[in-house]
């Protein structure tokens, strides 16, 4: 890359890189936070039901 | 056969300390993810020269690549779980498959929707019946059908060993997926030879692809750890072992 405008524009291809970078970045963003966060909720589940003696 | 030529085996087969290797390995595939993929997109959107034919558009491969790759991969994962769950009757194993299938799902789907953005500027349609993308969209409704058989039964049991067959059928499609360029004519580009004196592709538009497909697969290796401990966690709730890790 020369320059910001031409790697902005990407040479003529923004249209398409940056939609399929877009795509990727929301797929590995979902991936790296949902079970993350089912992990943490199901621990506390599990602590819940212990607590409530069951 | 000895006793300790298993003894890994068996270690691994052990749900509690599965979900502790998991936990443990999971901050340094994530790390090593994100160093990767940094240098790898730094070198990929900046500081590679554009393709001589392609120009900027070529720079897709840097996602689109390692995606595929990871798609294919992971549902040798699903299917080599699914093999020695059905065959040793191990259930660790099967929880492994459930947990690998949906992150090969997402893959999957990236490479398609990746290819298909490629595929415009270079081919004119986003998308064409031929036997790489065929094959491919084959693969994702694997993933799916594997994913809703394993769900569908009441009894958890059922379910993994339905999907496993599946899985197991499925395997046909990985072969058809690799050759597809070179048995049928396809849009799709063939197999890159990426090394040794005829490579087809210079050092610097290799070196950031290695560096993307590397951190791809670590990043795949952080998600599934974590998705393992999510699997192994939720069948095992109601485990001793469960009640003291979590105290």
């Amino acid at each position: 890359m020369k320059s910001l405008h031409e790697f902005l524009t990407m040479g003529g291809y923004a249209a398409y890189v940056w939609p399929a970078y877009a795509v990727a970045a929301a797929v590995m963003i979902a991936n790296a936070v949902l079970p993350g966060g089912r992990l943490k909720r199901l621990k506390a589940e599990i602590r819940r039901r212990k607590g409530a003696g069951a | 056969m000895d006793k300790h030529s298993w003894a890994w085996f068996h270690r691994f087969a052990s749900p509690p300390y599965l979900y502790k290797v998991a936990g443990l390995l999971t901050p340094w595939f994530a790390w090593s993810a994100a160093l990767l993929i940094a240098a790898g997109l730094y070198g990929g959107l900046w500081s590679s020269p554009p393709d001589y034919q392609q120009g900027d558009g070529f720079r897709i491969i840097y996602i689109h690549v390692p995606s595929a790759y990871l798609s294919m991969m992971c549902y040798g994962i699903v299917a080599l779980a699914s093999a020695v769950g059905l065959i040793w009757h191990l259930k660790l194993a099967h929880a492994v498959a459930v947990a690998a299938a949906p992150l090969g799902a997402s893959f999957t789907l990236l490479a398609l929707i990746t290819g298909s953005l490629w595929g415009k500027p270079m081919w004119g349609t986003f998308w064409v019946w031929d036997a790489r993308l065929t094959s491919e969209l084959i693969l994702l409704f694997l993933y799916l059908g594997f994913i809703a058989l394993t769900r569908a039964y009441e009894d958890q049991r059922s379910g993994d060993r339905a999907g496993a067959v599946l899985a197991l059928v499925g395997v046909v499609n990985l072969p058809i997926i690799h050759y597809s360029v070179v048995w049928w004519n396809s849009l799709h580009q063939g197999s890159t030879k990426f090394f040794g004196n005829d490579a087809e592709i210079p050092a610097s538009m290799l070196v950031p692809l290695l560096l993307m497909i590397f951190g791809f697969t670590c990043f795949f290796a952080a998600c599934l750890l974590k998705r393992i401990q999510v699997e192994v966690l939720e069948r095992e709730r109601n485990a001793t072992w469960v009640a003291e890790v979590l105290r």
